[in-house]
């Protein structure tokens, strides 16, 4: 008797400690990612995690092909643009379902846009719409012909409008399901894509599952899940004992052993990105209208919340910009997987300014710049401190201590300041920081998606702010809305190369890096691929 | 023996009051407005005047206190300001996973306690009696949520044996009933989902185990020695019993009560141990949803969690009292 | 009295020696407090080098070959040296500790002296408060009380100062309710002594051994829960050298394989505490036989 049972509890210990571990069910795929979504409505919110969630479950009129920034049909099949480039006729595609059943139609698509321009839309109040702002502003309306073909109109031409479509902003949802969820829609996501959602538990996981009745063949994958893990060694670990089959972000200094592993892949792509540090300036506007564009006469300048005496003086940005060894930061935190950043958006971008040349490492000089703006023996300054890592900003808790170590230098006290990610963005965009860290990934490809986003002074819309310097020169933003008006491609980068010295030297960002993206697979997923606007796209993957 | 509990549930009711004036007063305190706290520092004037509407805030404080306590009675613990959702509603969801690590923590220690008590006792100054204390001392002393940094390294990072974080394995398939997965994968008999989730339970329980484990110890090992000097242990020694008999059937049974007081106590301990031993291994417990609550400033999360914590706590200490009671007779119950 | 005082200092001294533990455990405190005040002359590196040594970054110490010059027990994230953190750590923690225990003393003894002496509705009260602050395990009303002053270190040892207090209450009260029975006192109050004076002179200084022995033990306790909540990130902040908080970020380390940058503050934190413990349970043998469990 007594043997029998030790045998048992020999046989539950061996299963227990197996390595093997848990049976690896083929049509499901475990994503590890580096944070949770701050909201499941493609229209509402700003951050990848989330995008890359939705990428899954919506689509819009037209697409990226795969791996660049050109334009194929999807929900439409074709369009007209008219010959003043201000209206575009897209006809759709027949026969396409929402998950809940509802027909795509034209109503669909006018709903999906009107949402968000419209401010007497019943759903209008359900939302921030903060990308239509930077994007769409040039938007007029869109308007239904018939129940497959419908116009959008726009009220000046628009040299990025068919890019800026295949954004998320503008996926197509279904209006019967936010008919039913109304303020709850963006924890009830219902598109026409390749995935379902089936359940978001909140820091935990989101899991999808494939869509049976998609339009175009249905996924390989049954199940996709994806799973938070917040810290990029734990993911990495989580990878290799097979608890996930993928993963974003891993550390820099985990890349050799990863390489070394037959068991893995690593893809990279060079990123579409920039990662920094913004310095509020002081003053931003409020945007009345919620048209994203700041209208001189009636909406003036007021002070942001997060108002700070020292850094709203041009020597102090500066000089900050001199105290910190960027290439050190590159080099050891980044550990080359990104080269250092001088200006606001990625070298191969139309119209970067390769002629600027950057802030050097000079504390000493920094430190005369401080006392000559009145702050000899320094200050004390509020950091935010991103909780996720992101492709242009791995682990920034320590991209932020270092910084902290850089400016105690030139006698600068720097504090944190931590919150979640959803609350950390809503917070900058209200202009509450005095220092932020953050950065961006492009959404089209087109310089304008960085430079008037991040740059502009309509972007210093209190609460829906892209420009987290608030940097609000006027003259600026001119050179960049006469660039998106242009079509001739010198004249264009000549706008932008003259608004990147602006912003050089007006010194309201600590450019840090563009980093390359890195995703680590199981060797047996294949079809994965890495987009250069960072979006996943799981529809092609298979588990082999 | 009846009077006695129901004073000592009489007992109950000042404590639970004012574990509850305490838990309302923790936004009331917070430096600022607690309308502003609630709403976010930098929040636009017309937020904070709705939220000010909403919490009655414009009420005198005991009005806001009766206000809060009739909500926090109907179940109603407010709504978390990061996610939006009802703090019961998640409390409620991450109840059972702590509750299923704290007690195999427990059981970990009574059993190994226990045991290492009693037989140090009954080998007083042996190598094997040292050798147990010393570990005691070690085990009181070890920061729990390094001792579970430790654990990680070595079982999980090293030898592989074990997972390190998360609750059980995202690749099965499971269902959830009451929300304890072992019970769970036991009713639907789902071997893999409950080797999977005891798997991940492992390295956790054996972290928040070891401080109630040395404390167990040592003080079996004390209660035993003090029996064992009593008269009717030498009367059973001069019958002629074996000391098996002596110890495992007379001394263990007289022993165990100043255990389980201890017991009793550690609970709260093991309740604290676990909001550090939930942060390591990323155990999505109330411990971890505490912790995240304070750092991301939301003051429902962290009222809930208190209110929570103080209740279970104040209910265990009341079991202890009683089961004491009940096995030891000695007790007056005046 | 001065006399009898010098005995019995000199009595405890003849009795320590022969306790080994508590010897261990007093030798143990010593290095950690030298460490603490030589910290600058000891450490062979600054903790918060600025501007940061970047290139230094988790590099192994002594005993390897890749080992950085002059960090023997190897750098942390940032490149720091650990040795030198640890050792300004010791600083920080046996500040943070003795500050919590003197927050915890200062109004245990008032709050506990008031309960035991004058007894009454005083003592129902202040016994009723105790008792709810015993309904909360102590780190978790320790980060209730951060969570209203905010988070840092300052705020850290304030909340486990106030978490400490009830504990030291009960303590003192069951002391001065057994001293004030005693016979000298009833000729005090015979004498017309003030209650001010009775307490200062006669009943304090006779509470004195249990102040010791569980302010010792304390101690330890205050150590291991400021470390916890630097650790959870409420207490000492960045970059301050606080061994909780090095150990916050362990998970990168351990997986990348600097199991050092995890290990050492670790074992720092376990010493310090074991030292305190052995020297608190060594103390209570002596001075109060009447607490032995």
């Amino acid at each position: 008797m007594k043997s029998k049972l030790f045998i048992i509890l020999l046989l539950t210990v061996g299963l227990v400690f197996s390595v093997v571990g848990a049976a690896s069910a083929s049509g499901t795929l475990v994503f590890g990612s580096s944070g949770d979504v701050s909201g499941l409505d493609p229209a509402d919110v700003t951050d990848g995690e989330s995008i890359q969630r939705m990428d899954n479950i919506f689509e819009g009129l037209v697409e990226f092909e795969s791996g660049s920034t050109l334009i194929k049909p999807c929900l439409a099949t074709s369009w007209e643009t008219s010959a003043d480039g201000t209206e575009i006729v897209f006809h759709l595609r027949e026969g396409v379902k929402f998950h809940d059943g509802t027909d795509f139609n034209a109503d669909a698509v006018v709903f999906s846009f009107a949402r968000q321009y419209d401010t007497t839309h019943p759903y209008n109040q359900y939302g921030e719409w903060p990308y239509w702002g930077y994007m769409f502003y040039d938007v007029d309306r869109m308007e239904k012909i018939d129940d497959f073909t419908v116009k959008l109109v726009l009220k000046r031409p628009n040299a990025s409008i068919m890019t800026s479509l295949a954004m998320f902003t503008v996926c197509i949802v279904s209006p019967t399901n936010a008919e039913k969820y109304k303020e709850d829609a963006f924890k009830n996501p219902c598109g026409t894509g390749p995935f379902k959602f089936v359940e978001w538990v909140k820091d935990d996981h989101i899991t999808l599952e494939a869509n049976e009745n998609y339009w175009r063949e249905r996924a390989s994958l049954d199940k996709l899940i994806f799973k938070v893990i917040s810290d990029p060694s734990a993911r990495l670990m989580a990878l290799e004992v097979g608890e996930v089959q993928g993963i974003e972000y891993p550390n820099p200094a985990d890349l050799d052993r990863i390489k070394a592993n037959k068991d893995l892949k690593l893809l990279t792509e060079p990123g579409m990105n920039v990662g920094y540090m913004a310095m509020n300036e002081g003053y931003g506007y409020i945007d009345e209208n919620k048209n994203g564009v700041r209208d001189l006469d009636s909406e003036p300048l007021v002070k942001t919340p997060g108002y700070f005496e020292p850094l709203t003086k041009k020597e102090v940005r500066q000089a900050i910009n001199l105290a910190i060894d960027k290439q050190s930061i590159v080099d050891n935190l980044y550990m080359g997987t990104a080269i250092k950043a001088k200006n606001g958006m990625p070298p191969f971008m139309l119209g970067y300014n390769d002629a600027i040349e950057d802030y050097p490492y000079d504390p000493a000089r920094a430190k005369e710049l401080l006392a000559k703006a009145g702050y000899p023996d320094g200050f004390e300054v509020t950091l935010y401190v991103m909780p996720v890592s992101r492709p242009y900003m791995f682990d920034p808790p320590k991209i932020g201590e270092a910084i902290q170590s850089y400016l105690a230098a030139v006698g600068i006290t720097v504090k944190f300041y931590q919150v979640d990610w959803g609350t950390y963005l809503q917070e900058t965009m209200e202009g509450n920081h005095q220092m932020c860290l953050l950065g961006w990934t492009g959404d089209n490809g087109d310089p304008d998606n960085f430079m008037n986003v991040l740059y502009g002074a309509n972007a210093c819309s209190i609460g829906t702010a892209g420009n987290y310097a608030f940097y609000t020169n006027n003259t600026n933003q001119e050179l960049l809305s006469a660039a998106l008006a242009t079509y001739d491609e010198e004249k264009r980068a000549a706008y932008y190369k003259k608004a990147q010295e602006m912003i050089h030297e007006d010194a309201g960002w600590v450019y840090l890096a563009h980093s390359n993206q890195n995703m680590v697979f199981k060797s047996n997923v294949n079809g994965f691929v890495i987009n250069p606007t960072s979006r996943y796209f799981f529809y092609p993957v298979v588990i082999e | 023996m009846k009077w006695y509990i129901t004073k000592r549930l009489f007992m109950l009711i000042p404590v639970l009051l004012g574990v509850s004036i305490l838990a309302f007063s923790l936004i009331r305190l917070a430096p600022g407005d607690p309308a502003v706290t609630i709403a976010g520092q930098h929040a636009s004037p017309q937020v904070i005047s709705a939220i000010r509407e909403k919490y009655g805030l414009n009420k005198p404080l005991t009005t806001q206190y009766w206000i809060w306590l009739k909500q926090v009675l109907h179940g109603d613990l407010g709504r978390s300001i990061v996610s939006n959702e009802f703090v019961a509603k998640e409390i409620l969801e991450r109840f059972p996973n702590t509750i299923e690590l704290t007690m195999l923590s427990m059981f970990f220690a009574i059993i190994a306690g226990c045991i290492a008590g009693i037989i140090s006792a009954s080998r007083q100054y042996s190598i094997f009696d040292y050798s147990i204390m010393g570990l005691a001392l070690f085990g009181v002393s070890l920061p729990v949520f390094w001792l579970g940094i430790m654990l990680m390294m070595i079982f999980g990072v090293w030898l592989r044996w074990l997972p390190i974080s998360g609750r059980i394995s995202m690749m099965i398939s499971f269902q959830r009933i009451t929300g304890f997965y072992l019970l769970d994968s036991l009713i639907t008999g789902n071997l893999a989902a409950f080797i999977s989730s005891l798997r991940y339970l492992i390295l956790p329980s054996i972290a928040l185990s070891t401080i109630p484990m040395a404390t167990i110890a040592r003080v079996t090992r004390s209660s035993m020695l003090e029996v064992l000097r009593q008269d009717f242990i030498r009367t059973e020694r001069a019958k002629g019993l074996s000391e098996r008999m002596v110890i495992y059937k007379h001394a263990v049974r007289n022993a165990m009560i100043p255990v389980i007081t201890v017991i009793g106590l550690n609970f709260g301990l093991l309740l604290a141990g676990a909001i550090l031993t939930e942060t390591v291994f990323s155990w999505p417990g109330i411990g971890r949803y505490v912790v995240n609550g304070v750092t991301m400033r939301d003051y429902p999360v962290v009222q809930g969690c208190v209110l929570f914590f103080a209740s279970m706590f104040v209910i265990v200490n009341l079991i202890t009292d009683i089961v004491y009671v009940y096995i030891d007779p000695r007790i007056h119950y005046g | 009295m001065k006399r009898t005082r010098e005995t019995k200092t000199h009595e405890l001294v003849r009795r320590l020696k022969y306790n080994k533990s508590a010897v261990f455990g007093l030798a143990i405190v010593v290095i950690l407090i030298l460490c603490a005040i030589f910290a600058n002359y000891i450490a062979p590196n600054s903790p918060t080098p600025s501007p940061p040594e970047l290139f230094k970054a988790l590099k192994p110490g002594f005993w390897s070959e890749d080992k950085v010059e002059g960090m023997p027990l190897g750098a942390d994230a940032m490149g720091r040296c650990i040795l030198s953190r640890i050792l300004y750590g010791a600083r920080v923690s046996l500040t943070a500790g003795f500050v919590a225990v003197g927050i915890a003393m200062i109004l245990g003894i008032t709050f506990g002296t008031l309960s035991g002496y004058y007894g009454g509705w005083v003592d129902a009260l202040i016994m009723r408060i105790v008792d709810i602050m015993f309904a909360f395990p102590a780190l978790l009303l320790a980060i209730v009380i951060v969570t209203v002053l905010g988070q840092g270190l300052d705020k850290a040892m304030i909340a486990i100062g106030i978490v400490y207090t009830p504990q030291m209450a009960r303590i003192i009260r069951s002391s001065v309710l057994y001293i004030k029975e005693m016979e000298y006192i009833e000729v005090q109050k015979a004498i017309g002594s003030s209650d001010a004076r009775i307490i200062f002179r006669h009943v304090l200084p006779n509470s004195i051994a249990p102040v010791i022995v569980y302010g010792t033990l304390m101690l330890a306790s205050a150590i291991l829960d400021c470390a916890a909540l630097g650790f959870l990130g409420l207490g000492a902040q960045p970059p301050t050298p606080e061994w909780g908080a090095m150990l916050s970020k362990s998970y990168s380390y351990i997986v990348s394989g600097a199991w050092w940058a995890a290990t050492f503050p670790g074992i720092a934190i376990l010493f310090s505490v074991i030292g305190l413990n052995l020297l608190g349970d060594g103390l209570r043998d002596i001075l109060d036989p009447r607490l032995k469990t």
